[in-house]
């Protein structure tokens, strides 16, 4: 059973984000993700200073068998990348929630968090897909 | 998905497969298993550090019988067969009227007959191939009652030996039958891992039980389809319908090694297969318009089949046909159909990926070196 924290939001193509105490949203992809993709080899993030809107893509991570793009769950601007992953993407099988982050935005309207799936939410929106 | 979930076939490993929590896709008309709980990456470092155990049973196993059969097959395969000794394995390719290879498969001389593999998505084909082109008097028999299983791995041979101890004398491309726990096993010191180790036929209700035991050696893990890809390309071995077709010309697929020399033009028997004067023209001349090479990628990213290819200047000049990143390798791994003058080693191409254009480099194959059992 993968984990899904309970003060996390989760976007439906399988991102999380964080809303942090500085007003930024750390945003990774949920143990569900990395467990369904297998073994990360790579990973693709966006650029700081990049403008997303919510749904823009904002990366890719590619595993053994396939590439997958990651979503913004919330406009915003780029204001970190977690550049670790660059040359160690397995971080995103062993920490998604921590050491596995993708990137930082700051958040066009924070509200925005609120759109976004529960954790209980999502676990049933995960069992749906199953 | 085309084929109804109902129309695939089941291996005789099938329940054992789901027992070890093996994902199971369809695969060639088959259900396979793409990977087991591992996972991809740690069943292919397991394979090339100890032992991995493939069920390749989807794959077609045939037998030629009759005077000449030797001869016979010859008609279709640039390849010597007569003189392929007694307990000897070798790869071969069927080629078409133009040159271009409809199958790649293994021929072993048992002796008394010979004994062939072909590719499972080929099989079908291959064999109303060979049943139109065979002379009389040469029986084509179908092992559909047999199991394929193999075994790869640097720990293969030790393995091997506790279950076969007459195992133990053989060298790369040896092919004997062994009884095994009284089954009538037919063994070669062959693979598609590039590693030492063993193709193990054996009577499809017998197979489980082999299987079993094998898995029961503490050196020997199950490996499933996603693993039995990255370690054949990172051993620079072709997937056929990827990086052969009957489209390309064994000269074209770098595949010259496969030529026999009794079947060159200045061999003692020149020629007499399908497309027979182009593709010994091509080796006389060594110019094709394309070939089959390795790249390496100069970054991480996995560049996967279908990616194009361009020079500097931004010209197409080919595209992929298999592409991963290896986990031996350590390293983004590829091979590829290239415009001929870009098929040196050390030639820099450019691989689209998402709109990016990502460096490669042209490299030898394999990418991980091979360690055969070769005596």
């Amino acid at each position: 059973m993968s984990q899904i924290p309970s003060e996390l939001k989760y976007a439906s193509s399988h991102e999380w984000a964080r809303l942090e105490e500085d007003g930024t949203v750390t945003v990774g992809i949920t143990d569900h993700a990395q467990e369904a993709l297998g073994d990360v080899v790579f990973v693709e993030l966006p650029q700081e200073g990049d403008t997303l809107a919510a749904g823009d893509e904002a990366g890719v991570v590619e595993s053994v068998k396939a590439a997958s793009d990651i979503y913004a769950p919330v406009a915003g601007t780029v204001v970190a990348v977690n550049a670790r992953l660059e040359d160690e993407p397995e971080v995103v099988n062993a920490d998604p929630y921590n050491d596995g982050w993708f990137y930082k935005l700051q958040p066009e309207d924070a509200g925005e968090l609120d759109k976004l799936l529960g954790a209980s939410d999502y676990e049933q929106h995960c069992a749906d897909e199953d | 998905m085309a084929e109804a979930a109902g129309a695939l076939h089941k291996t005789p490993l099938y329940d054992l497969h789901l027992e070890l929590g093996g994902k199971m896709v369809p695969f060639a008309g088959y259900e396979m298993p793409v990977q087991f709980p591992p996972g991809v990456k740690k069943e292919h470092l397991h394979t090339r550090d100890r032992a991995g155990l493939f069920d390749v049973s989807h794959m077609g196993q045939l037998i030629l019988r009759g005077d000449n059969a030797a001869a016979a097959l010859e008609a279709l395969v640039p390849v010597d067969i007569i003189g392929l000794p007694e307990g000897k394995q070798r790869y071969a390719l069927f080629t078409n009227d133009q040159g271009g290879v409809l199958d790649d498969l293994m021929v072993t001389n048992q002796g008394d007959c010979l004994y062939l593999v072909v590719n499972a998505a080929c099989k079908a084909q291959d064999i109303a191939h060979l049943e139109a082109n065979l002379p009389g008097g040469i029986a084509l028999e179908r092992l559909d009652d047999r199991a394929l299983v193999a075994l790869q791995g640097p720990a293969a041979g030790e393995v091997m030996a506790r279950l076969a101890p007459e195992t133990a004398g053989m060298v790369f491309m040896d092919a004997r039958r062994v009884t095994i726990d009284g089954a009538d096993c037919f063994v070669s010191r062959s693979g598609y891992t590039g590693e030492d180790g063993f193709e193990i036929s054996i009577p499809a209700d017998r197979a489980e039980d082999l299987a079993r035991q094998l898995l029961a050696c503490e050196e020997v893990e199950p490996i499933g389809l996603g693993a039995r890809d990255s370690l054949r390309l990172e051993a620079g071995l072709c997937l056929y319908g990827h990086d052969l077709d009957a489209s390309t010309t064994p000269v074209e697929a770098s595949l010259i090694w496969a030529i026999s020399k009794e079947r060159r033009a200045d061999g003692v028997r020149p020629g007499g297969f399908p497309g027979a004067d182009i593709v010994l023209e091509q080796v006389a001349s060594k110019q094709v318009s394309r070939k089959r090479v390795g790249l390496l990628g100069q970054g991480r990213a996995p560049v996967r089949e279908g990616a194009e290819l361009f020079d500097a200047e931004g010209r197409a000049i080919g595209g992929v046909t298999s592409g991963t990143f290896g986990p031996s390798a350590e390293a983004s791994i590829a091979m590829a159909y290239v415009s001929a003058e870009f098929a040196a080693p050390d030639t820099e191409v450019f691989a689209e990926v998402r709109g990016k254009r990502l460096p490669m480099r042209v490299c030898k194959m394999p990418f991980v070196p091979q360690r055969y059992h070769r005596g």
